[in-house]
């Protein structure tokens, strides 16, 4: 009878500080919102969870560009502050943050996700609360264009080239190795299933054959069963548009089971974590379209590069790059509105013209994204080599 | 012909995994009727004491041993902590605090280590044997998933009909009440179970580190569940069945996906599952009993 008269006890006082919490999630904190001296930028990224080496690189980038800025005196005289929160890379869990960062922490504008999904997981909340999100590597076509409506997405901009152009490209180049080609597609996620489709297209406009197209759960350990069938359909080229961890498990088993095809990927294979896993040897001949390379001899994208060595201890991936760009883009439209007024800042990034990235200058088109050339890296013995650069169209 | 013996060794390393954490699943419940959900976190916990003890330098038996050892405690913890006061209760209570333990590995893991993967270092050289003129390969580690898997096994079988431990394991497993009776120390005995069912999955998770490279604090939620049905189909309780369903599971996963759908596989793989229970409600091993009241 003690014993359940203290359980009791614990299970009153659970409710009552679940109560608490939620009386106080309404109620606006106090101190949060715009100081006037001040600019508040929410940052959405995936800190944990699957793709948290992008989340934090990203975030790194991020806060070199607005440290930066701020050494400089910040944008009209108002430093920025930025208000981060982890996403743990889950839809639900990104839609969650832009909500917080927007009702409780009253952000101008946000930048972040990284992913895709998670990107569109943000667009409906965005879109209604009227605060513009930049994502700086967010490439399914959706994320910008409502896929029902056809109609730009207000308030949702990007900073990197999206995944038709990112599809076709990989597809022009798996021609040059070949003309038979198999895709492999993770079965629940839209950057796959995206840069999946117009690979196919693009090869098939190319003159090539789509020997066949397996699907694959990307919580799945074991991809030998998939892969056996696919070495017997004997392809020159297999087209593997996933993230990173995937990628080095499929392609290490891959090889054990004798495949020699070569493997072409996207952007989501940017990760030191894809040769740490995978191990080098396996990695031969093995592609990917990219936004940029940090080999790059520019001096502004040396100089980050340098920076961002200095201060995380290793090179920045292409992530990081579109990060720092977004960030800075950010930037660069509050100062152009001249305001923190999510309204202003949303107009002005529409309107970002020839803007000086470090991962290729670009214009935003109609549609929020921007037009800029591609580079295809290949790896050798675990190093990134640019094989060659595509340009925008 | 050669697809289809390499989709077979795929299968059974795969369902040798499956066959490993469906040991656990079906002695525990075998012993208390308790299916134990965090198992599968058991399980990660295995492969993360893999990863400490080879990233020290150590080989691959001592890690797997050590690995073992350690998350043997952790089930006779996790049972006297969490399960043995609630012996009483209705089942449901155990069952939802097996699912409380099970989150509280998993995020408890992600706090402590961190949600990123990890790789496992190179414990052995990977050797491949090929056949058919290259067109079927099996690695070394693969044989030694199999090897590992069916000695453990075997040394359970031991375990189960040959020693004391054993013999009181299944009189409790049979009538904890008589067993008590007769003078057989209940929980000493349920201890023994959840160590030995723990150090079956630390097995299981230290080979998948070696097997794919990779681990990570939610690693187990899948293969627990896989396991759990294979535990179901072979006869939950039964521990050849365990060993059975696992294997099937495994091999029939491999087919589906070789000559089938890949989209489809979880789908027909779960539909046969059904269709046997269908056919036969108590699994492939069970025998009817009724329920005791």
């Amino acid at each position: 009878m003690v014993k359940k008269t203290w359980l009791k006890g614990i299970g009153l006082f659970l409710s009552l500080a679940m109560l608490a919490g939620c009386s106080g999630q309404s109620k606006p904190t106090a101190g949060a919102g715009q100081d006037s001296n001040e600019i508040v930028i929410g940052a959405n990224f995936e800190l944990s969870g699957d793709v948290a080496t992008y989340g934090t690189s990203s975030l790194n980038a991020a806060m070199i560009a607005f440290d930066e800025i701020n050494a400089k005196g910040g944008i009209n005289g108002k430093k920025i502050r930025v208000v981060k929160y982890d996403n743990k890379s889950d839809k639900t869990e990104s839609m969650n943050v832009a909500t917080r960062l927007i009702t409780q922490d009253k952000v101008s504008a946000i930048i972040g996700p990284v992913t895709s999904g998670n990107t569109l997981g943000v667009v409906p909340v965005v879109n209604s609360k009227k605060v513009p999100v930049l994502t700086p590597t967010a490439t399914h076509p959706d994320v910008t264009i409502d896929p029902n409506t056809k109609k730009v997405n207000e308030y949702v901009f990007r900073a990197c080239f999206i995944d038709s152009f990112q599809g076709k490209a990989a597809a022009e180049f798996g021609l040059k190795k070949g003309k038979k080609a198999v895709v492999l597609v993770s079965q629940a996620d839209e950057y796959s299933k995206g840069l999946a489709k117009f690979f196919k297209e693009g090869f098939a406009a190319g003159g090539g054959t789509i020997l066949g197209e397996e699907a694959f759960n990307k919580d799945d350990n074991d991809y030998r069963a998939i892969l056996t069938k696919v070495k017997s359909q004997e392809p020159d080229v297999i087209y593997l548009p996933a993230y990173y961890e995937v990628v080095a498990k499929v392609v290490k088993q891959a090889r054990e089971l004798g495949i020699k095809a070569a493997f072409v990927g996207g952007d989501g294979w940017d990760s030191p974590k894809l040769v740490e896993v995978a191990g080098k040897d396996v990695l031969n001949n093995c592609f990917f379209t990219n936004h940029y390379t940090p080999e790059d001899p520019d001096p502004a994208v040396q100089s980050f590069v340098k920076a961002y060595k200095e201060k995380y201890g290793q090179t920045p991936d292409a992530l990081a790059a579109l990060a720092y760009d977004g960030a800075r883009l950010l930037a660069d439209a509050i100062q152009r509105a001249g305001s923190t007024e999510p309204e202003k800042i949303k107009e002005a990034l529409a309107a970002t013209k020839d803007f000086p990235a470090i991962t290729g200058k670009f214009t935003l088109n109609e549609n929020h994204d921007p037009v800029k050339d591609i580079v295809i890296i290949e790896l050798k013995d675990g190093k990134q080599v640019v094989s060659e650069k595509i340009k925008s169209k | 012909m050669d697809v289809f013996i390499q989709q077979l060794i795929n299968g059974l390393s795969l369902g040798s995994i499956y066959a490993l954490i469906a040991l656990g699943y079906t002695m525990v419940y075998g012993i208390i009727r308790l299916i134990n959900f965090a198992h599968g976190d058991v399980y990660m916990v295995g492969a993360y004491v893999g990863f400490w003890a080879t990233t020290q330098g150590w080989g691959f038996l001592p890690a797997l041993v050590l690995s073992m050892v350690v998350s043997a405690i952790l089930g006779v913890v996790i049972e006297r902590l969490a399960y043995r006061r609630l012996r009483n209760s209705p089942k449901i209570a155990v069952l939802i605090t097996a699912i409380g333990v099970s989150f509280l590995l998993e995020n408890g893991g992600v706090l402590a280590l961190g949600a990123k993967i990890r790789t496992f270092p190179n414990v052995f050289p990977e050797v491949q044997y090929h056949f058919f003129n290259g067109a079927v390969v099996i690695t070394n580690r693969q044989l030694v998933i199999m090897v590992v898997t069916t000695l453990l096994m075997l040394l359970l079988q031991y375990v189960v009909h040959k020693t004391k431990t054993g013999k009181a394991m299944r009189a409790v497993s049979h009538d904890t009440q008589a067993a008590m009776l007769m003078g057989i120390n209940v929980d000493n005995t349920i201890s023994a179970t959840f160590a030995i069912g723990s150090a079956l999955a630390a097995a299981a998770g230290v080979l998948v580190g070696i097997y794919y490279n990779a681990i990570n604090p939610y690693m187990g939620i899948m293969p627990g569940l896989k396991a759990f049905v294979a535990a179901v189909v072979g006869g939950i309780g039964v521990i050849p069945g365990a060993f059975v369903g696992g294997i099937s599971l495994g091999v029939i996963e491999a087919l589906v996906s070789g000559y089938g759908q890949s989209l489809y596989r979880d789908a027909v793989a779960f539909a046969l599952l059904i269709i046997i229970l269908i056919v036969k409600p108590s699994g492939l091993f069970g025998s009817n009993v009724r329920e005791k009241v």
